[in-house]
């Protein structure tokens, strides 16, 4: 092997985490939005969350490949627990609550991994769809502490930070939300080009072998998990600080569902998938809505199935090629070069 | 100095099938052991029971004096037990170069850094590097694995066994499926490993089998049946009957 072969060994190995073009102009775009497009920051901002909300989700099935039918469990206990440190003024501080919010879904995150643990892809999704149905129906039950069915009513958010105001326009939930997925987004890819995140992804691809290797994989599992789960909860925060209400719908199976269709329709394992799917599913929900007010989950059906055939072998990577076409991954460029 | 492996009356049950029966063996330091024999033998079970995927029904396993029968697969593994497969299991979506990255990192116990981004270790890129030299996987350490030649991943297959830097490597069948002019690249590896780890070669190839071993084991019904040097083992008419007899008819 060359000096040369060594160079380029090295730097493909250091190179895994740099940022692409593409990344920076998404990042700009999204930025430029808030000034640009100031009669839609409500929908952006469900966007910005959603986008959030898919994030934590490609956390485990993208990167750890565990499947989840019940992901709205820790965006719901974000949601009620920002909605209720706000009614009950425990926690004024916006920013404060969100993390406290995260903390919880986190928490429940932790406990619930050990069921994760258990079984193969069908047990997981009856396993996650279960404690999603158990946490709708102890709200449901608990009327006293959430309202019920009629929802988290009264809740007033304070300023953030003690100075902005959340405005019926939404432009200071846009921006709150849009940078904390931002954040969040930063963090969630530094952690997943970690050699925690490539072990992850090791133990995707064949949990016997990397533990055979020496890693504990039942913990890696536990930590991941807990990790999307907190996220989800901010998710489910930033629902409820940005629109000042919660209902039982943030536990629905209907959006734990949708959440995966989020991360298919943008593909998983390379971070920007929620993102990308998020615009994209709010964007045809919105337009199509107003054109078949009823008939608009046809359309989404339909994109889904074109999305299945297209990506047969594996749904969540059917945006592969396009990714390797725009060189994110990087490979080929780097073959290329290690040849030459 | 106690021996690198022993198992002591190591049984395995799997309801009325005994694939292993009160089998007592020791490998010393740096020994070249095969493990052989027919079909259904046991030998993938033996494997399975040493490595920590299946618990034995009874019996205790050893590694350098310290018994291990109760620690699961990653806690042998770092007390130094890599295992290659029979079957290949390797991370398809990765890269030579991030398969060989995430292992060396877990042998260096960095495997739970959450932060600073893989491979920018330099020791351990280095070790990634002269891995990746000395298994000849330099031409396709940027491919994905998937995509390999067959004997390539078999090499890669090594390759991540000696990333864990073993004191005793298990080898299942390091050549099964290799085509007869990639063979060669196994043997030579195979030949070169490190005088001080501990080699158990499970291997039907009796080429390999007889150029590698100092001493060889032969079960049968899932029991030891006859331990010695190769040309013992060569030798033993009870072992033609039950084993080259076969193979050779």
């Amino acid at each position: 092997m060359s000096p040369q072969a060594q160079a380029d060994a090295a730097q493909l190995l250091a190179g895994r985490a740099r940022w692409h073009p593409f990344e920076v102009l998404f990042w700009l775009a999204a930025a430029a939005s808030t000034v640009l497009l100031p009669g839609h920051h409500l929908i952006l901002t469900e966007i910005a969350w959603l986008a959030l909300f898919a994030l934590s989700l490609d956390l485990i099935l993208g990167y750890a490949g565990i499947v989840s039918l019940g992901h709205a469990a820790f965006f719901g206990l974000g949601a009620y627990a920002a909605g209720l440190l706000a009614k009950h003024e425990l926690v004024n501080e916006p920013l404060l609550a969100l993390l406290l919010a995260g903390l919880a879904a986190a928490l429940l995150g932790f406990v619930t991994s050990f069921l994760v643990l258990r079984g193969a892809d069908l047990t997981r999704l009856m396993v996650t769809l279960g404690v999603a149905l158990l946490l709708r129906e102890l709200a449901n039950k608990h009327a006293w502490l959430t309202g019920g069915a009629d929802g988290l009513q009264g809740v007033t958010v304070e300023p953030l930070l003690g100075r902005f105001r959340f405005d019926m326009f939404g432009h200071t939930g846009y921006v709150y939300t849009l940078a904390v997925t931002f954040v969040l987004f930063l963090v969630a890819r530094r952690i997943m080009n970690s050699s925690f995140g490539l072990s992850l992804q090791a133990m995707k691809e064949n949990p016997a072998r990397a533990e055979a290797v020496g890693m504990p994989v039942s913990r890696r599992l536990i930590a991941v998990y807990t990790l999307a789960a907190g996220y989800a909860g901010i998710a489910g925060a930033l629902l409820t600080q940005t629109t000042a209400f919660t209902s039982l719908d943030v536990f629905s199976f209907e959006r734990s569902a949708d959440l995966l269709l989020v991360l298919i329709i943008g593909g998983a394992g390379y971070l920007y998938g929620g993102l990308i799917g998020a615009v994209v599913f709010k964007l045809l929900q919105d337009s199509l809505s107003t054109i078949t007010p009823q008939y608009w989950p046809f359309w989404i059906g339909l994109l889904l199935v074109a999305i299945v055939l297209v990506g047969r072998e594996r749904i969540t990577a059917w945006t592969a090629p396009l990714r390797a076409f725009a060189g994110r991954l990087d490979r080929r460029r780097g073959a290329a070069a290690t040849k030459a | 100095m106690p021996p690198a492996l022993e198992t002591i009356a190591l049984n395995k049950r799997f309801g009325g099938i005994r694939p292993t029966s009160d089998v007592t063996f020791r490998l010393e330091t740096g020994a070249r052991h095969a493990l052989i024999g027919p079909n259904g033998a046991g030998k993938t079970t033996m494997i399975n029971l040493l490595t920590g995927v299946l618990r034995p029904s009874s019996g205790r396993i050893l590694l350098d004096g310290r018994d291990i029968t109760d620690l699961k697969p990653h806690a042998r593994a770092r007390l130094g037990m890599a295992r290659t497969f029979q079957i290949n299991q390797l991370f398809g979506e990765l890269t030579p170069l991030e398969t060989l990255s995430f292992a060396v990192s877990e042998q260096a116990g960095t495997g739970w850094d959450v932060w600073r981004p893989a491979g920018t270790r330099r020791t351990q890129a280095a070790r990634v590097i002269e891995l990746i030299e000395r298994f000849g996987l330099a031409d396709v350490m940027n491919a994905r694995t998937a995509i390999l030649p067959y004997g390539k991943q078999r090499l890669l297959e090594i390759a991540v066994a000696m990333a864990c830097r073993p004191r005793l490597l298990l080898l299942d069948e390091p050549a099964a499926g290799v085509p007869e002019e990639e063979r060669h690249d196994i043997l030579a590896t195979v030949m070169t490993l490190p005088a001080d780890v501990t080699v158990l070669l499970i291997e039907h190839d009796m080429d390999l089998v007889f150029n590698f071993a100092r001493r060889i084991s032969v079960l049968v019904n899932g029991a030891l049946f006859v331990e010695g040097s190769p040309d013992e083992v060569a030798r033993d008419p009870r072992v033609k009957a039950v084993y080259l007899g076969e193979a050779d008819g």
